[in-house]
Formats: C-alpha cells, sequence, structure tokens
C-alpha cells in the first residue's frame, strides 16, 4: 500500500524566544516491509544546522529557531510504500547490540506495578514468546486505558502503570518496561499511522518492538490491540520515546508553549 | 607486620647507588643539606605564586591546598624508559582499537574473549557513540598511564585514565621549579625536556581536526566546568601554554552548523575542543538534560563531522576498573601480541569465588570501587584498622559487584628530602600520552606521586600525596 503523509508541527510562543535548539527524526526508514518513495522536510522560523544519522540510524537534523522568534512550523511529507509483514520486523540492520535493549531506561524503570503486569504473563512468555507478548500487549491495554490529557512526555512507564491510563507512548513504555523486566530486548517506534476512514490523523503514533528469538523484531500496538500492518509507517527507532521522540527540543527562558500537530495519512 | 623489601630506585644504600642516579648522588654528596632544606622551602613558595592548588574533596568545606613539592629528582635510564614508552604505546593502540570495536562491531564479544555483560552493564558505555567514527579514527586524545615499579624490570599498569586524565600541569611546573632551582643539575646530567608538551599537544589535537573543516589551522579551545573544578588552575595553564581559547560552556553556542564561541569580535567557529567536562555533562540535548556546564547540540555537530570533541564521548569503557582485569586479553586480541606492561592481579568481587577469597584476605589486599577514582572509598588493607576491615566487609557484602581487589603491590621507594636527610618513600608514576592518526606520543617523564607519610603506599594527591620531578636520561 502506498501512503501519502503530511505532517506539520507548529510550536507558538507567547513571547519571544532568544534561543532554541529542536532535534528532528521525522524521515521515515527504508528497512523490511518499507521503501520511502519520495520524503522533503522543511522549517519555517528556524534555520537547519545539521543532518546525520544518529546512533539508532535515525536520520537527524538539528534546527536552531530563530532569534527572538515567537512560531516554528515543521513540514514533512513525502510517499511510502509499505507492505503487511503482520508486525515481523526482523533482524535490524543497526550496529546496536540486543542487551543494549534489555536494560531499563530512567523512563521505563519498571516499578512494583509492571513488575506485576510482566509476572502475570511469564508463563505464557516462557512456554512461547511469541504468544506471551501477545498477552503482554492485552494485558497492558486493559491495565493502561487509552486516555488523552492525563500524561505528557515526561510521565514514566510506572507511573502510567499505577495511574491506569495513558496515551499510545505511555502504552508502549509500560509493554517495553515490563518485556525488558522478562528479559526480552524491546525498544520504542515513533511513527505514523493510517486511520481506518480518518485521514486526518490526531497526532503522530508510537509503538514497540519485541525481539522474539527465531523472528527478530515483532511490532506491538498496544493502542489498538494489534501488531502493525501496512498502515504503518516506521520513523525513528529508540531505547524509549526520548531518543526516537519526532521532536526533542531544548529552549532558553520560560515562554509558553503550545503545540499544534497536524498529520494526513492517506492513501 | 612483617619487614618487606621494597625496591629502591637510588638503591639499597649509599654504596649501592644505582647508575641512573649515580651523578645525582655525586652532586649531594657535595650538598649542604640546609641549603637544600631551605630551597625546598623556596619551592613552595614558587608554586604558591604560580597558583598551582588542588581542591580536595570529602571535607567539610572543599579546600584549596598546595600539593607538596618534593625537590629529589625520581630518574628513569633511557633504556628503562624506552621499555616503558613500547609499553604504553602498545596498551594505548589497544585501547584506542578496543573502543573503535566496541562503538562499531564489537568483535571482541562475538569472539567471546570478553564477556558481554562487562560492557551491557556498564554505565561507562555510551550507546550516542555508536556506529561512528571520530575524527581521525582517534578516542584517546590525551591518555595518562598510571604505572608502578615492584623490581628492576617490573613495572604494573595501575590504571589507564583515558577520560581526563589531569597533572600534566604539575609535570611541567615541577621541572620549571627544579630547572630554577638547580640550574647545575642539568648541566651536569642529561635530562630528557617535557617543556614541548603543549605544543605536542596543540599539534596532536590539530591533527585531528573535523571531516568536514576546510581551512588550514584548526581552531582549539580548552572547555573547562570553570573556576570551581578542582582541575581548573590546569585548564586555564594547558590553553594559555598550547595557545588556545579557554572556554566554559556558556561561551559556546551552535550557530551555522558549528559549534562557536564567544569572541570580543563575535562569534567564531571552533574546530577541536579539549573538554575537561564529563560525558553526562557535555550536552544537555543529547545527555543530561539537566546540565548547565555542557553545550546543547554539540553531540549533533559532533556525528555530523563539525567538530573534534577531544577525548571522544564514551571512553570511559576502557578505562573502567570492571575492564581493567580483561587488558592483557584486549592487547593481545586487538595487536596480536602479548601485553609488554603487567596487569596486576585482579579479584572480580562479582564473582563468587573471588569475592570469598578477598573476604578471606582482606587484610592483604587493596580494593577498590569499580567506577571509583582519586583514592576515594578504597581499602588498603594492610594499613588498615580492624574496625576499617569490619567495616568494608559489610559494604563488600552488601554489594559486591562494585569493587574489585588486588594484592598490595610492594611499590618501589624513592628517597625524598627530609629535615633527617633522604628518606625513602613509595612512589607511582603517571606519563602522558598523546594518540594522532598514526601516532603515539609520550613525554618522556611524566608525574610522580609519592606518599610522603613513612610507609603510606598511598600516592594521590587527595589523600595526602605529593610530586616530584620524573627525569627520564638521555642515552
Amino acid at each position: 500500500m502506498r501512503l501519502s503523509i503530511t505532517h506539520t508541527t507548529t510550536y507558538s510562543y507567547d513571547r519571544p524566544v532568544s534561543y532554541a535548539l529542536l532535534q528532528l527524526r521525522l524521515t521515515p526508514r527504508n528497512g523490511a516491509g518499507q521503501k520511502v518513495i519520495s520524503w522533503q522536510s522543511s522549517v519555517s522560523g528556524a534555520s537547519p544546522q545539521v543532518q546525520y544519522e544518529d546512533h539508532f540510524r535515525n536520520v537527524t537534523e538539528l534546527v536552531q529557531m530563530d532569534p527572538e522568534g515567537t512560531t516554528i512550523t515543521i513540514l514533512s511529507q513525502g510517499e511510502v510504500e509499505v507492505e503487511n509483514l503482520n508486525g515481523v520486523i526482523g533482524a535490524g540492520t543497526g550496529l546496536a547490540p540486543l542487551w543494549l535493549f534489555k536494560r531499563p531506561t530512567a523512563a521505563t524503570k519498571p516499578g512494583n506495578t509492571i513488575r506485576k503486569l510482566a509476572s502475570s504473563v511469564k508463563e505464557a512468555f516462557a512456554a512461547d514468546p511469541l504468544d506471551g507478548m501477545h498477552k503482554l500487549s492485552d494485558a497492558v491495554s486493559k491495565a493502561v486505558r487509552y486516555t488523552t490529557g492525563s500524561t505528557n512526555v515526561t510521565t514514566s512507564a510506572e507511573e502510567a502503570a499505577k495511574a491506569g491510563v495513558g496515551v499510545c507512548q505511555d502504552q508502549a513504555h509500560v509493554m517495553i518496561a515490563a518485556a525488558r523486566h522478562l528479559g526480552a530486548p524491546a525498544r520504542y517506534v515513533s511513527g505514523y499511522l493510517l486511520m481506518d476512514g480518518l485521514n486526518q490523523q490526531e497526532a503522530t503514533h508510537g509503538w514497540c518492538e519485541i525481539w522474539i528469538m527465531g523472528l527478530g523484531w515483532v511490532g506491538f500496538d498496544v493502542a489498538n490491540e494489534i501488531c502493525p500492518d501496512d498502515r504503518y509507517v516506521r520513523v525513528a527507532l529508540g531505547r524509549d520515546y526520548g531518543e526516537a521522540a519526532p521532536v526533542h527540543g531544548l529552549r532558553q527562558g520560560d515562554a509558553e508553549e503550545e503545540l499544534y500537530v497536524s498529520v494526513q495519512v492517506q492513501q | 607486620m612483617v619487614e618487606r623489601k621494597f625496591f629502591d630506585e637510588m638503591g639499597p644504600d649509599e654504596a649501592q647507588v644505582r647508575a641512573p642516579y649515580a651523578e645525582y648522588a655525586n652532586w649531594f654528596e657535595g650538598e649542604d643539606p640546609r641549603s637544600l632544606l631551605k630551597k625546598s622551602a623556596e619551592a613552595e613558595t614558587f608554586f604558591r605564586r604560580v597558583g598551582i592548588t588542588f581542591n580536595v574533596y570529602g571535607q567539610k568545606e572543599a579546600q584549596e591546598r598546595l600539593i607538596p613539592f618534593d625537590i629529589v629528582p625520581r630518574i628513569i635510564a633511557a633504556q628503562e624508559w624506552r621499555q616503558l614508552e613500547k609499553g604504553i604505546e602498545q596498551r594505548v593502540r589497544a585501547l584506542n582499537a578496543f573502543l573503535a570495536d566496541i562503538y562499531n562491531k564489537q568483535e571482541i564479544l562475538r569472539a567471546g574473549r570478553l564477556p558481554e555483560h562487562i560492557i551491557a552493564q556498564n554505565e561507562a558505555f555510551l550507546p550516542q557513540m555508536m556506529g561512528m567514527t571520530p575524527p581521525g579514527g582517534v578516542y584517546t586524545h590525551i591518555v595518562g598511564t598510571d604505572l608502578v615499579r615492584t623490581g628492576e624490570n617490573e613495572f604494573y599498569v595501575l590504571e589507564d585514565n583515558a577520560r581526563t586524565p589531569s597533572g600534566v600541569s604539575y609535570m611541567l611546573e615541577n621541572r620549571e621549579t627544579m630547572l630554577r632551582m638547580f640550574p647545575e643539575l642539568f648541566t651536569r646530567m642529561k635530562v630528557k625536556p617535557v617543556s614541548s608538551y603543549p605544543a605536542e599537544l596543540r599539534r596532536s589535537l590539530s591533527a585531528c581536526a573535523p571531516p568536514n573543516f576546510d581551512g588550514d589551522k584548526p581552531s582549539l579551545a580548552v572547555l573547562t566546568p570553570g573556576i570551581h573544578n578542582s582541575a581548573y588552575f590546569e585548564h586555564s595553564f594547558l590553553a594559555d601554554q598550547m595557545g588556545a581559547e579557554l572556554v566554559e560552556a556558556s561561551d559556546l553556542k551552535v550557530i551555522d552548523g558549528r559549534v562557536q564561541m564567544r569572541t570580543t569580535r563575535g562569534y567564531r567557529q571552533l574546530d577541536v575542543v579539549y573538554r575537561r567536562v564529563d560525558d553526562e555533562f557535555l550536552d544537555p540535548l543529547s545527555f543530561n538534560p539537566d546540565s548547565l556546564l555542557g553545550v546543547p547540540g554539540i553531540m549533533d555537530v559532533y556525528r555530523a563531522g563539525n567538530i573534534t570533541i577531544a577525548n571522544a564521548p564514551g571512553t570511559g569503557i576502557a578505562d573502567d576498573k570492571a575492564l581493567y582485569s580483561y587488558m592483557p586479553d584486549i592487547v593481545e586480541f586487538y595487536t596480536g601480541e602479548k601485553a609488554i606492561l603487567k596487569n596486576v592481579p585482579t579479584w572480580r568481587c562479582s564473582e563468587g569465588d573471588s569475592l570469598k577469597y578477598v573476604l578471606d584476605n582482606l587484610s592483604d589486599l587493596v580494593v577498590k570501587e569499580v567506577h571509583g577514582s582519586g583514592g576515594y572509598g578504597m581499602l588498603v588493607g594492610p594499613a588498615a584498622s580492624k574496625k576499617e576491615l569490619a567495616d568494608f566487609e559489610a559494604k563488600l557484602r552488601s554489594n559486591p559487584d562494585n569493587y574489585v581487589a588486588q594484592p598490595t603491590l610492594a611499590l618501589s621507594t624513592v628517597p625524598i628530602m627530609t629535615k633527617k636527610g633522604l628518606a625513602p618513600r613509595h612512589v607511582d608514576l603517571r606519563p602522558y600520552v598523546l594518540v594522532s592518526p598514526g601516532r603515539v606520543h609520550i613525554t618522556p617523564g611524566g608525574l610522580t606521586r609519592v606518599a610522603l607519610k613513612e610507609g603510606s603506599l598511598v600516592v594521590n594527591s587527595s589523600q595526602g600525596g605529593g610530586t616530584k620531578d620524573t627525569w627520564v636520561l638521555g642515552d
């Protein structure tokens, strides 16, 4: 399936910002089941600084907001050919060793709630890892109900699990934390999803991939309770959201920020 | 305690002076001890005037203290030095090959020569360095290999110090002081100069310009955490001596895809930064977001090939104490040769059998924290009281993974000047090594640290150690 994507992100501030840097990870990856036909991005209100492949081979751009500016708009668009692999991505092409994805990060450190979640599927996972992970995905989906507005980008997996609510990012973090607790390598994927019947999507999407012996990386989208198919476009990978975030920034001063994201994915 | 015989580098007694010290001993005999003691006091005045001080941690108020200087040089023969040089060069080349491997294909793990958990469970491994080659392939631009001597031909490496070895300013100032106080000695003896170190450092760093540098002279700066850092004196000293800018993070900014420094005439591109800021604090955008000591975006600029960071981020994985015991294998794996310099036998307390041995022999061993430095939090078994041993045993039992143990080495002694004349004291040696593409340069000499307390084996300046000038003789 060929997906056409237009993604606009606008940050507006209530007063001029003297200095801000943004790391952008917005370019879809070429890889198993996915081929980028065309892609371009542009920014207004900011100047491009450098572009490079990061340690997970994500195309990363650094842009600097124009001094004393009050708004930045980032526009990415292009076409991606996607094939349905039922979530099975297989072996990676990067240099990152599997053990790296077994280590908890600050955002995915398990607490009691996550440890309990993990142990509820421990036996199933031991008997059949793939089945165990499907069960974990179901369990996380029940334990952390999809609710917008109750968490933010700094909410940790354990906090979301305790609260029992979160968005796709939180659900992915909880699944990653629990999978790692069981000894399975797990990573975060940010990307796009064509929601059935909707051209205008709510936001960029996030899910996770778990390493299953014999299969390699397998995607799990807890929020939609499925394994990613040909409606999913993989953009960036990381150990958690922080490393794969579409936009990661730092700015001076205490201006109030307002974020507007528009994503259009269509066939 | 059993009387132990230590190797004295000057010789066992006045009748048997070792060859490298022969000329010095002749000279010394003709000197009046009282006037030497007076000179010793002068040396201290000189250091105070220059402003070399050192902050001592672990006391209620961080206190600026002068590191005591002893006027008797530590002398190494040309032949001895050549052997050391060979060993150090081999080891430093292996360290760089190891770093290139561990941040790329990790062949050494695949080959089973190094257990995966040594890297996988190590905080010093920096994922952000994976899949890139630093400019010129150099990771450790500056290394300070800590060596100890136990016999005529026995040298051991204690630590590799591949992150930000400090102390080179003492090497330079010690020599300067000796030249001023005893010019006649330098005419009587052929001592290899160390004064070219700053120029060599400049040359070495300049040879590691980033891939996208297209001028003819890369601009250099020393990045310091600021005046409150214990080594601030050295940062400003080195910048001054090699003609580089001394900058703090607040002076640097990413502009036009480069790291630029604020000058009186606006911003200027920086090509090579000799940073004395730890990895974690280097870039709040990529690492610790709360760091005020770092430059946001410097890692992005680095990965894009627009700046050189020396030493490269992530080199800490190579001088980690957990890795140390594998160094002979690492040297062999990457150079195909046996390690020339010896490693001190090391018990990893994370391993059950080793822990048992260490607990059974605690009073004979030195126990160190795996990630510690500066001699803090270590136990010197033979010098410890019963209570100290018991306290340490409890620490070891509760967190064995955090410790490694080594035998107490019979560290060589070199005489120091005391009111009662020459008296032997234990020493170590930190030579300074510069690495640039295809070249390893070792300054002949280094920093000799001396435990000033009679019988003490702890030479760290933070633990009451002093320093000496180190002389490598010409042929």
